[in-house]
């Protein structure tokens, strides 16, 4: 049987390495890439957590995680489409603006 | 055997996560994440979260990775521009914070006890598509129907930000 905090370690180790990839990459994708790996992680906590107490509470907040996460990929690839036909560029250090 | 299987997955999932940071061409980013989203859900369905399991693959894996790939195909950026020097400073305070992250997440790693608290078996099973859609339609409904909100929210936001100027 493999221990709860295995399961636990997993997961801070990804949402470390996404929480680098934001510090660290400059393409407005792979952050975002990052982003979602981030939100990945703490579904592994939730559905691990909900698995070992027997509770389904955790599971369905994975599925509405999921969701969120659906419409933020939607709305955010829509704005990197917007900033790039405008700049040319998926630089975030050229795009320093609020203004598309 | 579970502890065999479970390394073998979490080394692909680690494995893919750190890929998405070495490549510089973001579409073998995207493929690398949908690698890591494959192998935590085989870890979800060792957790006995079947459900989970199969909507990680299809809508993370099969809807919203897919939607990234049309993207990173449509803007059709070859690679990562070459680094532009604006703030040479700011490299330096990267290696610090990222340190000051790996610390804590490892700080955090040594409090966790190695106990086990017991499984629940058989009825009570939580993973399966009964109990999540039991759950979704009495305890949880309200949130379920406000997700449906959002997401008539962020299709129309979508449209809206996609759309050129003066159509």
């Amino acid at each position: 049987m493999v221990p709860l905090s295995w399961y636990l370690g997993l997961s801070a180790l990804i949402f470390t390495i996404g929480a680098v990839g934001v510090f660290v990459k400059r393409n407005v994708i792979t952050i975002f890439l990052c982003i979602e790996l981030m939100l990945n992680a703490v579904n592994l906590t939730l559905v691990s957590l909900s698995s070992f107490f027997g509770d389904a509470g955790g599971q369905l907040f994975v599925f509405i995680v999921m969701t969120v996460a659906a419409a933020e990929a939607a709305v955010g690839l829509a704005i990197i489409i917007s900033i790039f036909r405008n700049r040319e560029s998926l630089n975030v250090d050229e795009v320093d603006q609020l203004k598309l | 055997m579970e502890k065999v299987l479970f390394i073998i997955f979490a080394v692909l999932a680690v494995g893919g996560a750190l890929n998405i940071l070495l490549q510089r061409n973001p579409l073998y980013s995207a493929l690398s994440l949908i690698g890591t989203l494959a192998s935590l859900s085989a870890l979800y369905v060792m957790l006995r979260a079947q459900f989970i399991a199969a909507i990680q693959i299809v809508v993370y894996a099969g809807a919203i990775m897919v939607l990234f790939v049309f993207v990173i195909m449509l803007l059709n950026v070859p690679k990562e521009q070459p680094v532009i020097d604006k703030q040479k400073w700011l490299r330096y305070l990267a290696v610090p914070f990222a340190s000051v992250i790996l610390a804590e997440a490892f700080y955090v790693l040594r409090l966790i006890p190695s106990v086990t608290p017991p499984r629940v078996e058989g009825d009570q099973a939580v993973g399966t598509t009964w109990s999540i859609g039991t759950g979704l339609f009495t305890d949880y409904l309200l949130p379920f129907e406000v997700t449906s909100v959002l997401i008539l929210m962020a299709v129309v936001g979508a449209m809206v930000l996609a759309r050129r100027e003066g159509d």
